[in-house]
């Protein structure tokens, strides 16, 4: 079990692992993320709010490799602020795995060896996919807040497309943590016939008033920084995406650091930090030492971490588009969000998550008994708090290996 | 975690798993080909297996512990980690044929809950109870003067699973309580079941019953 030093959704701030110089024969190796555009003109993308956008950049990475019966292939969904690149290394002295080296690989949980695993970048985000932080081409401009409302509906129908476009008319599978277990149900509701399995962990049908209200101080946080300029903080439109120096980073940083403390727990911040102080032994008694404790320390690392490789746009989009998911009010009950489809599901929640509590995952485990679909639901012991899904790797593993290769059995026999 | 005492010199039977292949056996006998089928306490799956593929039921099984869940994963049976002692509060009522309880109820908290929860949430619950009026069990009480190791529950009074000891007799009672109406009444003796049997509060080591809510027909 890895330690909670990686940040949470964070997925790329991953602890510093040393470079391969050897070939290490878990790895998928050196990876190249992908780019395919869709819904090219005259075929736009008609979002939940009617908008329609097109076309579309999508990023995406894939490992191992698809069979002859096309059979083999999982989606993975990721998190908040993930990306494409969730495994194996950009280069041979890339410091960094990906976001879920652990899981991915020759023999691992998502096997390589036996399975096409997918992973893309979702819509509104900003490592590769089109979202606000992109030039709209209508204008010759950055989007910024000009940028179409999206929804997870949105999400999965560019992830779907992606899919199709690759050759695949069914996955195998379809998985995701947190707000990407959001987008495997949405899947599932959505597209029913495009998955035989559905893994949902840490996630639930729609974000807790709870979840709503720290999302929406980091939107405050956001908003409220000087440097945020309505949305329009690029510079010369010239640059990358993440322009540290004109954006909000202040405030981004800050809503960074909120959302961190949910992704933890009360026993995690315990065990890693307690109460130790960051530089001296005693206190200094003065109001000007910013960062006294190891804790406070910590987070203003994450938050400095975060402005590097996050658009403040594409947070407020995303952050609001979780903030909107809701399948019971979409469909007037979860039960019949889930009726249509006849994958089989795996839903796992972790004892110690606050922010996706295992009621949560609950709701989804009664809807699909209610619908009589073929269900099995684990909740896993964890101190990690909302981040457990991306730690505990190894009894993840042991029940991804007989639930995919079941669930690929049952495919080739039917 | 309670364990199994290791054997010693005294003579005692232990409940090897062909019996309990038996009494796999002896549950799918009552169970009509094409139910849906919920087993409560499913283990590693091999019942709901056998009932799935040999009698194309549609099953779903319940279980605890986390390594019998995987190993019913391995099957391909959809279970749900669960408590038995919080009910079934995730299952509307009427949602399956069948529900199976088999050697289990002797190790929940409140077996009567356990129970009426089935009746809720399945049209007929199939109960597998040990007898803990077996004359060994009976024998051992009676004339050593000691807590009943030797039934086919091999544990120690100090260090068992086994909270309630019932007998035959004893658990109609608790059907009779539940207005439940007793389908079937199968002692099993020896793994074998043995309709009818002559004594068999005295003779079964468990029994099987079929129970079904009196309102229902």
């Amino acid at each position: 079990m890895r330690q909670p030093d990686s940040d949470s959704f964070a997925e790329l701030d991953a602890a510093p692992q040393p470079a391969s110089g050897v070939h290490d024969p878990r790895s998928v190796g050196i990876v190249e993320t992908k780019y395919l555009t869709l819904f090219e003109p005259p075929n736009p993308l008609v979002l939940a709010n009617q908008a329609t956008l097109g076309p579309i950049t999508v990023a995406y990475e894939t490992y191992g490799t698809l069979n002859h019966a096309k059979d083999n292939a999982i989606f993975v969904c990721h998190a908040l602020t993930g990306d494409a690149h969730m495994a194996g290394r950009r280069s041979s002295d890339d410091r960094k795995a990906g976001w879920w080296d652990e899981l991915v690989g020759p023999g691992k949980g998502l096997d390589t060896n036996r399975y096409f695993i997918i992973c893309a970048n979702v819509l509104g985000g900003c490592q590769g996919t089109t979202g606000p932080g992109n030039i709209d081409p209508s204008t010759g401009e950055r989007f910024g807040l000009k940028f179409p409302f999206i929804t997870f509906g949105d999400i999965v129908a560019v992830h779907s497309e992606l899919v199709r476009k690759l050759g695949i008319d069914k996955l195998l599978a379809v998985i995701g943590g947190s707000v990407g277990g959001m987008q495997v149900l949405e899947w599932a509701a959505k597209f029913p016939d495009q998955l035989r399995a559905a893994i949902c962990l840490a996630s639930g049908p729609r974000l807790s008033a709870q979840g709503i209200a720290f999302n929406m101080v980091g939107r405050r946080a956001i908003t409220s920084d000087p440097n945020f300029a309505q949305g329009n903080y690029y510079g010369d439109g010239k640059g990358s995406i993440i322009n540290i120096e004109t954006g909000p980073k202040l405030g981004l940083a800050l809503a960074r650091m909120v959302a961190h403390i949910t992704y933890l727990s009360e026993e995690s911040i315990e065990q890693k930090f307690g109460r130790n102080l960051q530089h001296r032994e005693q206190f200094t008694y003065d109001m000007s030492t910013e960062v006294e404790f190891k804790v406070e320390s910590y987070l203003n690392y994450q938050g400095q971490r975060f402005v590097e490789r996050f658009d403040a746009n594409s947070y407020l989009y995303l952050t609001r588009a979780m903030d909107y998911f809701d399948l019971n009010r979409d469909h007037g009950e979860l039960s019949k969000a889930l009726s249509r489809t006849n994958a089989r599901f795996l839903v796992v929640s972790y004892t110690s998550d606050w922010l996706f509590t295992t009621a949560q995952s609950k709701q989804v485990v009664a809807a699909l008994v209610k619908e009589q679909k073929h269900v099995t639901f684990v909740e896993l012991e964890s101190p990690f708090g909302h981040d457990s899904f991306l730690l505990e790797v190894e009894p993840l593993q042991e029940m991804l290996e007989p639930f995919l290769s079941q669930t690929h059995l049952s495919a080739q026999t039917r | 975690m309670a364990t199994a005492v290791t054997p010693r010199k005294q003579r005692r039977f232990c409940m090897p798993d062909p019996f309990a292949v038996l009494t796999d056996e002896i549950i799918q006998a009552q169970i009509s080909p094409g139910s849906r089928v919920l087993d409560l306490g499913c283990g590693d799956g091999r019942l709901l297996q056998s009932l799935r593929d040999l009698h194309q039921c549609q099953v779903q099984g319940i279980e605890l512990d986390l390594h019998e869940l995987t190993l019913a994963m391995n099957r391909g049976i959809p279970v749900l980690q669960g408590d038995l002692d919080r009910g079934l509060p995730l299952f509307p009522d009427n949602s399956f044929d069948f529900a199976v309880l088999s050697q289990t109820l002797q190790q929940v908290r409140q077996p009567r809950v356990i129970v009426q929860e089935m009746l809720r949430v399945a049209k007929q619950a199939l109960v597998v109870v040990p007898n803990f009026a077996h004359w060994r069990v009976r024998w051992k009480v009676g004339l050593h003067g000691r807590a009943p190791v030797t039934s086919q529950l091999p544990y120690e009074w100090y260090d068992t699973p086994n909270l309630h000891f019932m007998s035959m007799h004893d658990f109609r009672d608790l059907a009779e309580l539940l207005k439940a109406k007793v389908i079937k009444e199968l002692p099993i003796i020896r793994g074998r079941a043995v309709e009818g049997a002559w004594w068999a509060n005295l003779r079964a080591d468990s029994a099987l019953y079929v129970l079904q809510r009196s309102e229902v027909v």
